[in-house]
């Protein structure tokens, strides 16, 4: 195959290879927080952040680390950083770490943080590991958003908290559930390969 | 260097420089964190409490109460309350007058129940006018014999107050908590 060129590296998690419309990684917060727009990007964002950080470290002492502890040791870097964006979201926007509730935590098991680890960053350069998390997360996060944006519309008739429907519109209850995010996450898939097999043809 | 002690120092190093590093992190967030949870529970002890009070905190049996003395009289306690919901733990802040008898007010501090539904318990978007009515009812409401609620009308006793639509669980679950705890901090504070 060849070599990606350094942008190519960087959209390729927005489209081609995007964690969860293609890969399906990390489903498990994209469907348990995206009820409201706002939980969807705090939530992206976060997970970014955490990407970014540990690629840039695993990447860095890729050389250093033994292969039969690789996974050890990318869990506690992994887990490190998230502690750090958990504990920095309780002490400045507690709203929001609130209604995230556990999910904060729970990336140390995101496996798409761990999955870049393993498949790229374990692999590559600082630089490349860098624009690989940049696009993932860019790529998981605008998934996010736009999956808890579908979902706060049409289940609360808002959007970031403001009303977008009119006065009229009864709320669909069911969107801002389980079955809600199911059910989008599936038309959202659905949606990203058929537009993936008609650009094919 | 032999693979086992790389392994062991490796490990080692990784995992003593994250907690040094999450350690020196905590002590720049945790006051923050603390501060904010004291600020929350004293804006809810104001907003539960009548106005113009001398506010005190006291402590007794492990209930932590607040007592609220107007030109040296007691006039109202507010203590905090918590049981199960539909899906969460319900902390409730709730005032009550001297002879509790009655709710001045209640405040929820958290819950984490069904978005849409059980939270409309806290913050009711349905309603425009007055998306907080639900636990507005309890302000005034008469505690003896029991609080009670009713479903889809409008509640006609003093002791009344009308469940949310879709969210009866979480609805009832206030009132059930209410009920209870008001009567063993009465037993409690009421020496």
């Amino acid at each position: 195959m060849k070599e990606k060129t350094a942008i190519q590296e960087l959209i390729k998690g927005i489209w081609d290879e995007n964690p969860v419309l293609v890969q399906l990684l990390g489903l498990c917060p994209t469907l348990a927080v995206t009820s409201s727009a706002e939980n969807g990007l705090a939530m992206g964002l976060a997970a970014t952040f955490v990407l970014l950080c540990s690629s840039f470290l695993v990447s860095m002492f890729r050389k250093m680390i033994p292969g039969q502890v690789r996974i050890a040791a990318y869990i506690v870097i992994i887990a490190t950083f998230v502690t750090i964006a958990d504990r920095f979201l309780a002490a400045f926007v507690p709203d929001i770490s609130k209604s995230l509730g556990p999910f904060i935590p729970l990336i140390i098991v995101n496996c798409m943080i761990l999955g870049r680890q393993e498949a790229f960053a374990s692999k590559n350069g600082i630089g490349r590991s860098l624009l690989d998390a940049m696009g993932m997360g860019l790529g998981f996060t605008i998934t996010l958003l736009v999956l808890s944006s579908i979902r706060e519309i049409l289940g609360s008739g808002t959007l970031f908290g403001m009303r977008v429907m009119w006065e009229s519109f009864a709320e669909w209850g069911v969107m801002t559930q389980a079955p809600g995010a199911f059910i989008t996450l599936g038309c959202l898939i659905a949606g990203a390969n058929w537009i993936n097999a008609r650009r094919k043809a | 260097m032999n693979s086992t002690a790389k392994i062991i120092i490796v490990l080692t190093l990784i995992t003593v420089i994250s907690g040094g590093v999450l350690a020196v992190l905590d002590t720049y967030t945790k006051p923050r964190i603390e501060a904010y949870q004291n600020q929350l529970k004293k804006e809810a002890v104001s907003e539960v409490l009548p106005d113009n009070v001398k506010v005190e905190t006291l402590e007794k049996n492990n209930l932590t109460y607040y007592k609220a003395t107007k030109n040296n009289k007691v006039v109202a306690y507010a203590f905090q309350v918590s049981g199960g919901g539909y899906q969460s733990e319900l902390v409730v802040m709730v005032g009550v007058t001297a002879d509790f008898s009655e709710i001045i007010a209640a405040k929820i501090i958290s819950q984490v129940e069904t978005p849409g539904l059980g939270t409309k318990i806290e913050k009711d978007p349905s309603n425009k006018e007055h998306p907080t009515w639900f636990m507005d009812q309890f302000k005034g409401l008469k505690i003896n014999p029991a609080i009670t609620y009713v479903k889809n009308a409008k509640p006609s006793k003093d002791t009344e107050v009308q469940a949310i639509t879709g969210a009866t669980i979480s609805s009832a679950a206030i009132v059930d908590i209410l009920n209870k705890q008001i009567k063993a901090a009465k037993a409690i504070i009421g020496e």
